[in-house]
């Protein structure tokens, strides 16, 4: 049975003059130790995926469909109380820019202390202790020091460490990791990866791991949706996507990685911007930057094809399967 | 179809600000309040039965006559008399005119001294920059009221009430004018600085526009919303502050009264139940400010500006 | 750590020069020494002798700088209504005044928080709406028409509290007579302190309640609920204490509005105060009182913004200032 289970899932904005759709009918699964990579360009709704989950959605974004199930329990169906018991212990979140993640007028121990306060019944000294303890679990050198010490007397690098040490404190069975890594320097990205890595394999803690990356997916996870305006387009095992990218799309941010650039050439950038929730294009929303575009795209929203491990929403895909398939069985 | 870019008035026409004022009554309301107020007080002349301010149709006789709703009235007196036999209507009408001209002029000082000193501080930068905004700072940290009494009662004294009664109303827009910019100068200034790094002003100087161009024409229509929005709550404040220095007797004269002094005027008489000599010149003066408060807090939803804060 | 307070110290003092010249300024231009003195009977020879040898001829910067002398050793001049030292006057004036601010103060400080946390947890709820809209009515009254109002109201109709006076104090200690000793002293006080708690309390509840929601939206917060904390403690920990932060602030400055306000509140209450001895003062052009409150008043001014500033690095600590135990 998978620890996971999002199905459906529609999350909408009510603004004030209508309603935008952020999220339409993601569905996906994660077993217990599984390691997720969502992908897309900023605004795909892969970070509202992350919040959703947790019911964390901020004004004036809701849920307005679709089923999530973690460990076996409707998360629909828990009360406030019994959500706030979910969240940090049995699933843990890390966000983005640790230099305003932390609060500031509280130091490092207070933050610890209270988190692990909030969920077992246990005295400021144990908890201290056990903070020490996961602060050395990542690295950080003299833990002992750094719970009295403030937000803005570490580095950011520091601070990610420290925030990664909070989503361990509880032993949680999911972290959900929301670009843990892009407000950092690029020196200390792969450190902190590598980290984070490191310490779900060894816990067997299950990672969404939410990035706009598709390098640091391949190294990172084992499976990958990649979203595009609030829609997963692509999902499937991680190498196979990498490898042999089916929608056009997934194809365009592989060859904008740097590592598919000759030095000295121009980075491949997919033309154009992801379109704002409120001026989707009809049908496939990728149609006005994609190559292969045609009437249909324009038309129909694509459905998914699923072959081998892969699931891919795209109508010239699904045209070209159909046809190898066609002359499959002429051969 | 041509695509002619859409006239100024089009454009506002379909703003946010119109959609959103004809969708909310207390904007609406405000408004129709305010413009009421502001046609009244311009044709005040017209509309008032008596001049307040001629001694020769103001009777002693007359003093102290309650509202026409009211017993032992005298119906030519709709709102009642003062203390000398004025007409408060007439005198209500004439008062808030007085009220709104210092607000409004000290808030067009106020805005014109800040918007300066934003641009300047904001385009300049530098040591420039940092003296000017030390300057707001000191100035910010002083009550703009304490300010005020304290300048305007040592002007009292020095050169006497009746040289001090003749230039009062210059004197409150000064006073109230020069006190308030700072907000105006961080506000504009923090624009500035935004704006600099924008591509268009670098394009538009290597155009060759000169600063005072590109502030005027591009830097300064960025601020316009933050500036609506603050002007709209310190002409609230400014009139508020303008009754409470008439109401210390240092403001507007007796012998021509904004709604301050009138309400000054009225305060001995309620010990002897004359309520309306203060209560209804006070009523004119909460709704006034209420409405531009009103329209100051609908103004911030809806532009949103970024204001600075501090 | 250490440099932040010396700078604040030398902020003050600075400020405190500036209001010393203008109030030294004032005294050389307001009124003739010399005429409350000695009358005007006496010829034009004698008044230059005296003026002579009062150091009146003197050059403005030996003047001001026996002005100062004078001034750091407590002497402001005599009031030429009271007869009195003019600080003396002040003095015995200043606990009415300070016990109406503090009245005010803990009206303001114990409604505002609650109120304005309140209705920024829940926007949209009935009484926060309520709570909202009489708090932009109660920015729209000036203070002197709230006093006014309430006079009418609850000591001229109702009958209930007195309209003046302190009523009965207490003696405490050198000048300072209490209102918070007995029933009667508390009913003279009510009044006066709520007028003058009326336009600063809806303005800090909205103060409050802005900054509160916008520090609810912040990542931290976000993140608070993302650990599982309990409502109350992010509520009253983590959204509060950084709410505090502009709101010290803008408290700071808003003493010296408050200040201000009690010349109204005071007048209106005829409030034994200071503020109500100002006008007197002005009106009576009694310069040394005139100049004498200038100084109290900026003194206070200087003293309230430095503990403000102090009380900021206590709650902030990017300030780094309760680590040096200040």
């Amino acid at each position: 049975m998978s620890l996971l289970s999002v199905r459906d899932l529609v999350v909408k904005f009510a603004m004030r003059h209508q309603t935008l759709t952020a999220l339409d009918q993601i569905s996906f699964e994660l077993a217990q130790g599984e390691r997720l990579g969502i992908v897309g360009e900023s605004g795909a709704g892969k970070s509202i995926t992350g919040f959703a989950i947790l019911n964390l959605l901020s004004q004036p974004g809701f849920i307005a469909g679709g089923k999530i199930m973690f460990d076996g329990k409707d998360m629909a169906s828990l009360s406030a109380e019994e959500m706030r018991l979910i969240r940090g212990d049995r699933i843990a979140m890390i966000f983005q820019d640790p230099m305003v993640t932390l609060n500031p007028v509280l130091t490092i121990g207070e933050q610890m202390v209270e988190t692990l306060q909030a969920h077992r019944k246990i005295s400021r000294r144990d908890a201290e202790k056990i903070a020490i303890v996961k602060l050395r679990e990542v690295y950080i050198p003299a833990p002992e020091e750094r719970l009295s010490q403030y937000p803005h007397e570490l580095s950011g690098g520091m601070r990610q460490r420290i925030i990664i040490a909070i989503a361990l404190l509880l032993d949680p069975q999911l972290i959900i990791a929301d670009e843990p890594t892009t407000a950092l320097d690029v020196t200390i990205q792969a450190d902190i990866m590598e980290l984070l890595l490191e310490l779900c394999t060894n816990n067997k803690v299950s990672l969404i791991l939410i990035t706009h990356d598709l390098g640091v997916v391949s190294q990172m996870t084992e499976r990958t949706l990649v979203m595009y305006a609030g829609k997963i387009i692509e999902s499937g095992k991680t190498r196979e996507i990498v490898n042999d990218p089916q929608h056009p799309y997934t194809q365009g941010l592989i060859n904008a990685l740097p590592q598919q650039t000759v030095p000295g050439q121009q980075l491949k950038q997919i033309p154009g911007n992801m379109p704002g929730l409120g001026s989707l294009p009809s049908g496939c929303a990728f149609h006005p930057r994609c190559d292969f575009a045609t009437d249909v795209c324009k038309k129909t929203a694509p459905e998914f094809v699923s072959f081998a491990d892969v699931k891919v929403a795209c109508h010239e895909v699904a045209r070209l399967h159909q046809t190898k398939e066609a002359e499959a069985k002429d051969g | 179809m041509s695509t002619l870019p859409l006239s100024r008035w089009a454009r506002f026409k379909a703003s946010n600000l119109v959609y959103d004022f004809f969708h909310n009554k207390v904007a609406m309301f405000s408004f129709m309040i305010f413009v009421v107020f502001v046609v009244a007080t311009i044709f005040a002349p017209l509309i008032a039965p008596f001049d307040p301010y001629d001694p020769l149709q103001i009777n002693i006789m007359n003093s102290e006559l309650p509202p026409s709703w009211q017993a032992g009235s005298d119906p030519q007196f709709v709102l009642g008399t003062d203390d000398q036999g004025r007409d408060l209507w007439s005198a209500i009408l004439y008062g808030t005119r007085i009220s709104l001209i210092i607000g409004i002029c000290a808030v067009a000082l106020q805005a014109f001294l800040g918007i300066s000193i934003g641009l300047i501080a904001g385009y300049v930068g530098g040591r420039t920059d940092s003296i000017l905004m030390r300057i707001a700072d000191i100035q910010l940290s002083f009550s703009t009221l304490m300010v005020a009494i304290i300048v305007l009662a040592v002007t009292k004294a020095l050169f006497g009430t009746q040289s001090f009664n003749e230039y009062a109303l210059f004197m409150l827009v000064l006073v109230i004018g020069i006190a308030e910019w700072p907000q105006y100068a961080r506000t504009v200034r923090a624009t500035v600085l935004a704006e600099k790094k924008k591509e268009y002003v670098d394009a538009a100087k290597v155009l060759g526009f000169g600063p005072l161009r590109i502030m005027l024409r591009h830097i300064l229509p960025n601020s316009v919303s933050p500036i609506f929005v603050i002007s709209t709550v310190q002409v609230a404040n400014a009139i508020i502050s303008e009754a409470s220095l008439s109401f210390l007797g240092l403001g507007m004269p007796v012998s021509q009264p904004s709604l301050g002094s009138l309400i000054a005027s009225g305060q001995a008489y309620i010990f002897s139940g004359s309520w309306w000599m203060t209560a209804i010149p006070g009523f004119f003066l909460v709704l006034l400010v209420l409405v531009i408060n009103l329209l100051g807090d609908w103004l911030r939803d809806v532009l949103n500006p970024k204001l600075y804060k501090g | 750590m250490f440099a932040y307070l010396v700078k604040r110290i030398f902020q003050a003092a600075a400020v405190m020069f500036v209001i010393s010249i203008i109030s030294f300024a004032i005294q050389d231009n307001l009124g003739d020494p010399l005429r409350e003195l000695v009358g005007q009977s006496v010829s034009e020879e004698t008044r230059n002798e005296l003026r002579e040898e009062m150091g009146l001829n003197d050059s403005f910067i030996v003047q001001y700088t026996r002005f100062a002398k004078k001034a750091l050793h407590g002497d402001l001049g005599t009031s030429y209504f009271f007869k009195e030292p003019a600080l003396t006057v002040i003095l015995k004036k200043l606990p009415a005044t300070l016990e109406l601010v503090l009245g005010a103060s803990i009206i303001i400080i114990g409604l505002s928080i609650p109120l304005g946390v309140y209705t920024a947890i829940k926007p949209n709820a009935f009484v926060s709406k309520a709570i909202m809209s009489l708090s932009i009515i109660g920015i729209s009254i000036p203070v002197f028409l709230t006093a006014i109002l309430m006079i009418y109201f609850f000591a001229v109709e109702l009958r209930l509290l007195p309209s003046f006076g302190r009523g009965d104090v207490v003696h405490v200690f050198g000048y300072w007579k209490t209102n918070f000793a007995t029933w009667d002293g508390l009913k003279h006080i009510f009044m006066p302190s709520v007028a003058l708690a009326s336009i600063m309390l809806p303005l800090f509840i909205r103060l409050i309640r802005s900054e509160m929601m916008e520090t609810l939206q912040s990542d931290y917060v976000r993140y608070a609920w993302a650990k599982g904390l309990k409502a109350k403690r992010i509520w009253f920990l983590h959204a509060l204490k950084n709410t505090m932060l502009p709101v010290i602030t803008v408290g700071g400055v808003q003493i010296g509005t408050m200040v201000a306000y009690t010349i109204l509140t005071e007048t209106v209450f005829q409030w034994p105060g200071m503020g109500f001895m100002f006008l007197e003062a002005v009106n009576r052009v009694d310069t040394p009182l005139i100049v004498a409150y200038l100084i109290i008043v900026g003194f206070i001014f200087v003293v309230t913004n430095t503990l403000v500033d102090l009380l900021y690095g206590l709650v902030n600590p990017t300030v780094k200032l309760a680590r040096m135990g200040a």
